[in-house]
């Protein structure tokens, strides 16, 4: 290889920047080592005790700023095991009210590092936490006998109101996989484990500070390092305002007592969350403060299965409230006008397929169907749609386009809402029924998805927001329950509308049947004397007595709250649904209950629903 | 090639392991300084980190030791083939669902979690490499600089979009490689002028001369270009020869009159002065290029004009182009915002730690400012503060110069080369630690901004550790099949 001079002599040059570079690395050393001051002081190490300062975590509100959720100090013990020295033990457990046995427990427990992987023995450890400000005064008195015990103030969540629980959560200690999950948190920290606790856990948490003091070689506290200048200050939490309102939460709680079930308002106009019972619920002060891990145990084992939040989590088929869907789809692909009858003498009679239904006049169009809810009519629609031939080509096509439908009005997925866990529900495609019937099947086959039996499976979630979606005649906007974070907008999400595949005159249409419905139909009950209330009722069945539920919105123009009431086994959806439904929207709207409605809702408060389950 | 060729044990430089082995022990013990907060210690635990990295140290031995016994020439012949392979698993990372902390860049194999871009670097090494000691290739032909800057940014490009950014600058030291091979230095001219007009722009640009109406920064800048600029043209157009003076006298000098004339008797903009001189200089330049149709005055004019764009558009990147985060990141280095709880915060626990060594530190496993999460990521990027603490400056000095004496020796066995592609490789070789060194030393230290790569061989994880060895064990090889 021929050699060029000219370039070799390059090297020189970049040897020459590798050791001008480490010479200035060099000088920086000696800098920061040798001849500053400032850090000098910092040789004995014992000179520093860094101080976690923890922030205040935001205080929830309901709609109308009436205060839910709030803090209270509390105070946590810490520990430096390295700075024990000639510890008396039986001093220390009289003090704190603990025995021996616990004491070495926890000594035991704070150095095993499988327990508590951040241990260090330099560092402040959790030693207890959460006592009371009488309990730590005792302590405090005492603390100059203890060295390497330290008290932290904390604070704890306090609840206005025991109603809820299911949406504001609670906080607690956090876990191993929290802290592998996300790193700000160490052993001690809190965390929300439920609720809008969890969801906005980034909001509400702060940011925690450190403060650095200087210690004497006695491990006196001399003041902070330098003046504060290397502290961090703490970041207080965002506040939050829910679009809850309390008064109708506690109300819809009420009449829940002793029956398992959900309740679930929305605002049409805006998505907001106004109520979301979930029956049986729980007092959520009960999980605050050192009993909170017996409590959650005893509420996790309880056979009625208070933890879990119904209105999101739990699926039910929809019964007679998913017609309204139904008549919606027909009329945009043209399978039915307003005009259309179809037949209903019994119930749908077709092929030897037999599907019953009440009496009443018959054949019947559109909006009589709704009002009186026929099975017949919207089995015919079904059987209709799935076997039009020529204009879809085969069954599949046919069903996949129900299913589009479907799924534009929020159904089959998640609708989004800011509270963890929400189930997704059901709705089949042909590729499910193909599997099930080997591919040989017709609209006869899943004729009762059409009157939301069947396959078909909703949250009481996604039904209200049904019943928003007509009271808005074609859109929602993904319901949520937190209105407003203090000094931060509101995830986009939360003021999009969602169109649905449905043209808004088909809407006008379905309102006039659910009208029909309240003035003379199934929804009798749910007629306020001066509110155009709209409504459909549902009986679902099941292996059990029927499920009970209403669907409907108030006022029938410009609506304000559009709801769904379901009530496991309550029977007809005109025994529990109707009669709850109309108290909410009667609650919600004028503020205050009538008094024979006061009465009515006390006599409803007082029924019980027998479910077999007896150790409560 | 000749058929005599003696064992790779003899030939193999001997100095260079000696180096590794040294720097690998060092760094494992740092490792078990900056894991350790426990009474007992347990280093040789597998579930603890120093018993990891104590594995993957014995891993890279092996790693070693099998390369050394390969063939050397298998690295010349496959050399596109692997560069080809680790493009394809950087491509596919992109579209990995397997998140570790935010970063889609590991592939995860079982027990084992690998970051290709830590590999990426050796293959495009070897390409390079193999491209450049193709008989045709010369560095002036437009054609084979264009693939050669191809070669390097196909990786870089495909690492940003993991969004390692860290990762990625450090292809950025290949063009220490490409300046030895020839490149011209105006382009390492022009880099360094670019960063140093983008810092004092930037630090100084608010600060304003006693007159009220010129910034310290443009006007520091463009006295910068002028003096730069005379400089140049007395450097490399000496057909002229009073030129550089007059441009000299009369770019300083109208500059201090200007600043006086401002200062004591009526105030006005400066840099307007400084920009009209500069215009009067690009003309003068101008005339003599016609004149006398040497083209250096054509590039000295290019300098000037593209100094200018240059740094009026930094302000614009700075405020429009960069994160917010990195904006941050660089007004704290720059002295420019005081925030030593926020993104300051690192670097000034990490300097409180160091300076906390003393001159002989702390004595190992003693340090305590490194200790838990006061110093983040302790025992990876930031891993040189223990040594800071624990080794005190002692320590962190040997360090240092055990890097600088392995960089050195690197150059020497790059020189020795017998073919442009030993000589290519090994000075991608020595770049990449270099600038690993730089970086992350200067970051530790308060000097370079916070970008986070690790320090070769000291930084806990396997991936990093082995794609080092690797690197440097290649090289290696390929030093130990020469002739002489």
């Amino acid at each position: 290889m021929e050699r060029n001079y000219d370039l070799e002599k390059r090297k020189y040059v970049i040897a020459g920047a590798v050791v001008v570079i480490v010479l200035i690395f060099l000088i920086r050393l000696l800098t920061l080592q040798i001849m500053s001051e400032d850090y000098k002081k910092n040789a004995d190490s014992n000179a520093f005790l860094k101080r976690i300062q923890y922030p205040s975590r935001g205080v929830i509100y309901d709609r109308n700023d009436k205060l839910l959720v709030y803090n209270q100090a509390a105070y946590d013990i810490t520990v430096i095991m390295k700075e024990i020295t000639e510890l008396d033990t039986t001093d220390l457990c009289q003090t704190l009210k603990i025995t021996p046995e616990f004491l070495r427990k926890k000594f035991h427990d704070i150095k095993d590092r499988r327990l508590n992987p951040g241990y260090s023995p330099y560092t402040n450890q959790v030693f207890l936490t959460q006592l009371s400000a009488e309990d730590c005064g005792v302590f405090q008195e005492k603390l100059f006998k203890f060295p390497g015990f330290y008290i932290q103030r904390r604070t704890i969540r306090q609840y206005t109101y025991n109603a809820g629980a299911h949406i504001l959560g609670d906080i607690a200690e956090v876990s191993k996989s929290d802290m592998e999950k996300d790193d700000y948190y160490i052993p001690g920290d809190f965390i929300g484990k439920l609720g809008v606790e969890r969801s906005y856990e980034k909001q509400l948490r702060g940011e925690k500070g450190i403060e650095i003091l200087l210690r004497d070689a006695r491990g006196r506290i001399q003041g902070n390092y330098m003046d504060g200048k290397f502290d961090k200050v703490p970041v207080a939490g965002k506040n939050l305002r829910l679009s809850l309102d309390i008064e109708l939460q506690q109300l819809g709680e009420r009449l829940l007592e002793g029956k398992i079930g959900s309740i679930v308002a929305i605002e049409p106009s805006t998505g907001e969350v106004l109520c979301l019972v979930s029956s049986p619920s729980y007092d959520p002060r009960q999980m605050v403060g050192r009993n909170r891990g017996k409590n959650h145990l005893i509420l996790a084992r309880d056979p009625w299965k208070p933890l879990l939040n119904r209105a999101i989590m739990g699926t039910y088929p929809p019964g007679s409230t998913f017609k309204t869907s139904q008549a919606l789809t027909y009329l945009q692909e043209g399978i039915i006008t307003t005009g259309t009858s179809y037949p209903c003498n019994g119930g749908f009679n077709f092929r030897g397929l037999h599907v019953g239904c009440h009496s009443h006049p018959s054949p019947l169009q559109l909006i009589p169907a709704i009002a009186t809810s026929c099975n017949g009519y919207f089995c015919w629609g079904l059987y209709h749609m799935i076997g039009a031939r020529q204009k879809y080509g085969s069954v599949q096509k046919a069903l996949n386009t129900w299913r589009d439908y479907m799924v534009s009005m929020g159904f089959g997925y998640p609708l989004g809402i800011d509270l963890p866990g929400e189930k997704r529900g059901y709705i089949p495609n042909a590729s499910v029924y193909d599997k099930a019937y080997h591919g040989s099947w017709n609209g006869l086959t899943i004729i009762s998805i059409s009157i939301g039996q069947g396959e078909v499976t909703l949250t009481p979630l996604q039904i209200a927001n049904l019943g928003a979606t007509i009271a808005n005649r074609g859109y929602f906007i993904t319901p949520h329950v937190v209105k407003e974070v203090e000094g931060e907008p509101l995830d986009t999400l939360y003021s999009k509308k969602r169109y649905t595949m449905v043209d808004r005159s088909h809407y006008e249409e379905v309102v006039q049947g659910m009208r029909a419905a309240v003035l003379g139909g199934t929804c009798r009950g749910a007629n306020l004397p001066d509110i155009e209330v709209c409504g459909k009722t549902g009986t679902a069945q099941n292996r059990g007595k029927d499920h009970s539920a209403f669907m409907g919105f108030a006022p029938m123009k410009d609506p304000k709250i559009a709801i769904a009431v379901y009530v496991e086994n309550g029977g007809f959806g005109a025994v529990y649904g109707v009669p709850i439904g109309r108290l909410m929207i009667e609650k919600y709207l004028k503020g205050k209950l009538s008094e024979e409605d006061e009465t009515l809702a006390t006599e409803i408060q007082n029924r019980r629903i027998d479910y077999g389950i007896h150790e409560r | 090639m000749g058929f005599t060729r003696g064992s790779v044990w003899k030939n193999v430089d001997w100095w260079t392991i000696a180096l590794y082995l040294v720097l690998v022990i060092c760094g494992w013990f740092s490792v078990c300084g900056a894991s350790y907060d426990y009474g007992e210690p347990n280093f040789f635990d597998i579930t603890t980190r120093a018993g990891k990295q104590l594995m993957w140290i014995g891993c890279s031995l092996g790693l070693g030791f099998v390369i050394l016994m390969l063939e050397d020439r298998i690295y010349d012949t496959y050399a596109y083939l692997i560069y080809g392979v680790l493009l394809l698993l950087l491509f596919g990372t992109i579209f990995n669902p397997h998140e570790i902390k935010g970063s889609r860049s590991w592939i995860v194999l079982g027990p084992v979690s690998l970051q290709p871009a830590e590999f990426a670097k050796f293959a495009t090494a070897l390409a390079l490499g193999k491209y450049m000691n193709e008989y045709t290739f010369q560095m002036q032909r437009t054609r084979n600089l264009i693939a050669v800057l191809g070669i390097i940014l196909l990786p870089m490009i495909l690492i940003i979009l993991q969004k390692e950014t860290g990762s990625a600058l450090v292809y950025l030291s290949f063009f220490l490689m490409l300046y030895r091979e020839g490149m011209t230095g105006a382009v390492l001219f022009s880099g360094i002028c670019a960063v140093i007009f983008f810092i004092v722009g930037l630090r100084f640009g608010a600060e304003i001369m006693p007159d009220d109406m010129t910034s310290w920064g443009e006007f520091s800048v463009l006295t910068l270009i002028i003096l730069l600029s005379a400089f140049l043209v007395g450097r490399f157009c000496r057909q002229v020869p009073q030129l550089p003076i007059y441009i000299f006298g009369i770019g300083g000098g109208g500059t201090l009159l200007g600043t006086l004339f401002s200062n004591y008797v009526i105030p006005f903009n400066v840099c307007h002065l400084q920009l009209i001189i500069c215009g009067a200089i690009v003309i003068a330049l101008l005339y003599f290029y016609l004149k006398e149709q040497i083209r250096e005055y054509l590039y000295i004019i290019l300098f000037v004009i593209g100094s200018g764009i240059f740094f009026f558009s930094t302000d614009y990147v700075f405020n429009h182009v960069l994160e917010p985060h990195q904006k941050i990141r660089i007004e704290v280095l720059l002295g420019m915002k005081d925030d030593p709880a926020g993104a300051g915060y690192n670097v000034n626990q990490s300097k409180i730690a160091i300076g906390s060594g003393g001159l002989f530190g702390k004595g190992f496993l003693n340090g305590t400012q490194t200790k838990l999460k006061y110093v983040p990521e302790q025992d990876t990027d930031f891993i040189f503060c223990t040594i800071g603490e624990e080794q005190g400056f002692v320590g962190s000095a040997v360090v240092i110069s055990l890097f600088m004496a392995l960089i050195l020796r690197l150059i020497v066995l790059s020189e020795r080369q017998e073919t442009r592609f030993g000589r290519v490789y090994g000075y991608c070789v020595l770049g990449i630690f270099f600038f690993h060194l730089f970086i992350n030393v200067g970051m530790v230290l308060g000097l370079t901004p916070v970008i986070g790569i690790p320090l070769p061989f000291f930084s806990y994880g396997g991936s990093s550790l082995w794609g080092f060895t690797i690197l440097l064990f290649v090289f290696l090889r390929i030093d130990a099949a020469r002739e002489k």
